[in-house]
């Protein structure tokens, strides 16, 4: 008996503390972010540092290491590129590196890339890097398709490319004169050598 | 209602029996279709969206608010989707028992409707058995869920439909037992009646007018609550246990009729206890003829909505129940104390007379515990706010 009035008070008691919790709710805030559209800020700005949304790469300091294509497991990345006259670069860490060659196709496959950010990790200079730009829906899959360098920077590169060739070529020939000299004749095949090699790399 | 038919007849010099059985059954009918139709339908609709709504900042969300302003025709956009569903019958269900069950739930719950009042003179049908009425028509809806339950072919709604039939048969018992001893202390079994013979102060409800009522207005709602399949006792719908229960093979049209029915039991469960308890659309003597009816909309109104109000706040506070648990609260708990309630509100009322000082001191008495209550309530809801260190409260009600 004693038992069942205890029920009966434990089964008010609790039903009274609940209302009460639930009560108090409707006094407070909802802590809904309605996105897409009523919000003060893009929501892009308010997404934390380490956000992985869509890859992005800064040309000026990439130097085509293709340490990121090495590392994309499911190779979405594609590389092509030239030699160029060496010069260097400042990542974004402010360390100077060396560049010996520029990309002339830097493609980023989005639709296919998992976001795992493995080709963020080795890159040397921190050229390539996770935006927070996040919004892919597209009824054209080659939206995603992401190709980095323009045309005309394409240009611009294929242009430094054969400086390079040129500069080259000047060396060998300078160095076969110079061998020529004391020895006369012995070697001619290198520069030829070296003109194969550079236009292997052009295409 | 009558006397308005009355006075068409005359106008209209028609004599005969015939023509005049034919307007009062074509008044009556267009009354109640328009009824159903205008004020009814769009208030389960809204209904549904207020539910919505509350229900999401309890849960600190902010719920439908894009259809209409603040998403007040949430309702309609979900019925049009509903009506531009495919209409699925299973192959192997009862198709005759299966298209009819939606309509017999629905019936049995609009059919409740006839006898609710609106406010003294507004009412379809003032019966006699008023009370007895609602307790018998809205037993149509069990039949209905058992046979959509039976006729999909579908475990899940068999057992559906089972738990639903048990759980109705169990609580229809306390049910009409509390409202046997409102019932005793009114002297009549018309919803008209019971409203009359309580008045417009507090004191003057049943609920307050003796301690065995006050109990029993309690015992009323919960078992009202499962009658009508409201959480904690939606046993029938529970969805992580049965899908959906008896209208998991329903789509379409047919499946908003279950809706429906839903919301507007809502409405139902709580004017019923505002007529049995709460003092339907007693006002203080202030004013008459129109003005009097508009009031005791209001106020009735206003009642039934705050039941509304409690009724769906029950639902997003408790668990639902276990069916072992929902078997033992009827059977151990409710019947035995609403006997219990019925023999003493029948002691009370010999021992003290309606209307004596003793039985005005108990209801004022009753009043300030009411009262109490609320106080403790506020003050716990207080410290709930004050230790999720809230600061500011937020006290817009949308958005």
């Amino acid at each position: 008996m004693i038992a069942y009035v205890r029920n009966i008070q434990d089964a008010c008691a609790s039903i009274f503390d609940g209302m009460a919790v639930t009560f108090s709710h409707l006094f407070r805030r909802p802590i809904t972010v309605q996105y897409p559209d009523r919000i003060p800020r893009r929501i892009q700005e308010t997404l934390p540092d380490r956000t992985r949304g869509h890859l992005e790469v800064d040309l000026d300091i990439c130097i085509s290491c293709r340490a990121c294509e090495k590392a994309c497991p499911i190779e979405c990345i594609v590389i092509e590129d030239v030699r160029i006259p060496k010069d260097s670069v400042a990542g974004v860490d402010g360390k100077e590196t060396a560049r010996v060659k520029e990309p002339t196709r830097f493609d980023i496959n989005l639709y296919k890339c998992m976001y795992c950010g493995l080709c963020v990790e080795p890159c040397p200079t921190g050229a390539i890097r996770f935006t927070k730009e996040f919004e892919g829906a597209t009824d054209d899959l080659s939206r995603l398709h992401l190709r980095f360098v323009t045309p005309e920077r394409r240009e611009v590169v294929l242009r430094k490319g054969e400086g390079y060739e040129r500069e080259q070529a000047e060396k060998a020939r300078k160095k076969a004169e110079a061998a020529a000299k004391p020895e006369g004749g012995k070697q001619v095949d290198p520069p030829a050598a070296g003109e194969e090699s550079k236009e292997g790399d052009k295409e | 209602m009558q006397q308005l038919l009355d006075r068409f007849i005359e106008s209209r010099g028609w004599t005969g029996d015939w023509a005049i059985e034919l307007v009062y059954f074509l008044g009556m009918l267009f009354f109640a279709v328009a009824l159903l139709l205008v004020v009814v339908t769009p208030f389960t609709g809204i209904v549904s969206w207020a539910e919505r709504r509350i229900a999401a900042r309890m849960q600190s969300r902010v719920g439908p608010n894009r259809v209409g302003p603040q998403g007040i025709l949430q309702w309609a956009a979900d019925g049009l989707k509903c009506i531009l569903k495919e209409d699925l019958i299973p192959e192997d269900a009862d198709r005759i028992l299966f298209t009819a069950a939606p309509y017999l739930v629905f019936c049995g719950l609009f059919g409740a409707f006839a006898v609710l009042p609106f406010s003294e003179h507004l009412v379809i049908a003032d019966l006699d058995a008023g009370a007895f009425y609602v307790m018998a028509i809205t037993s149509l809806v069990p039949l209905g869920i058992i046979m959509s339950g039976w006729a999909s072919n579908n475990k899940w709604s068999l057992l559906g439909g089972m738990r639903s039939a048990a759980q109705i048969i169990s609580y229809e018992i306390p049910a009409a037992l509390s409202l046997l001893a409102v019932v005793l202390a009114a002297g009549t079994l018309s919803l008209q009646g019971i409203i009359r013979a309580q008045g417009w102060s507090p004191a003057d409800w049943f609920l307050f007018r003796n301690p065995f009522l006050f109990t029993g207005f309690f015992y009323f709602f919960v078992a009202n609550l499962a009658e009508g399949n409201r959480t904690p006792f939606d046993l029938p719908e529970a969805e992580s246990e049965l899908v959906a229960g008896y209208s998991t093979e329903y789509s379409g049209m047919r499946f908003a009729f279950f809706m429906l029915a839903e919301w507007a039991n809502l409405y139902v469960v709580a004017s019923v206890v505002n007529v049995a308890f709460l003092g339907g659309w007693n006002v203080p003597p202030i004013a008459e003829g129109v003005v009097l009816t508009i009031l005791q909309m209001v106020v009735f109104a206003a009642k039934s909505l705050v039941l509304v109000f409690v009724i769906i706040w029950v639902r997003w506070t408790l668990p639902r129940l276990r069916v072992d648990q929902m078997m033992l609260l009827c059977w151990k708990y409710l019947v035995p104390l609403s006997f219990l309630n019925v023999l003493g509100t029948a002691v009370w009322m010999m021992i003290v007379p309606e209307g004596s000082a003793a039985g005005r001191v108990a209801s004022w008495l009753l009043v300030l515990v009411g009262l109490s209550l609320s106080g403790l309530f506020g003050l716990r809801v207080r410290k709930n706010l004050k230790d999720a260190d809230v600061g500011r409260l937020y006290l817009n009600p949308f958005s």
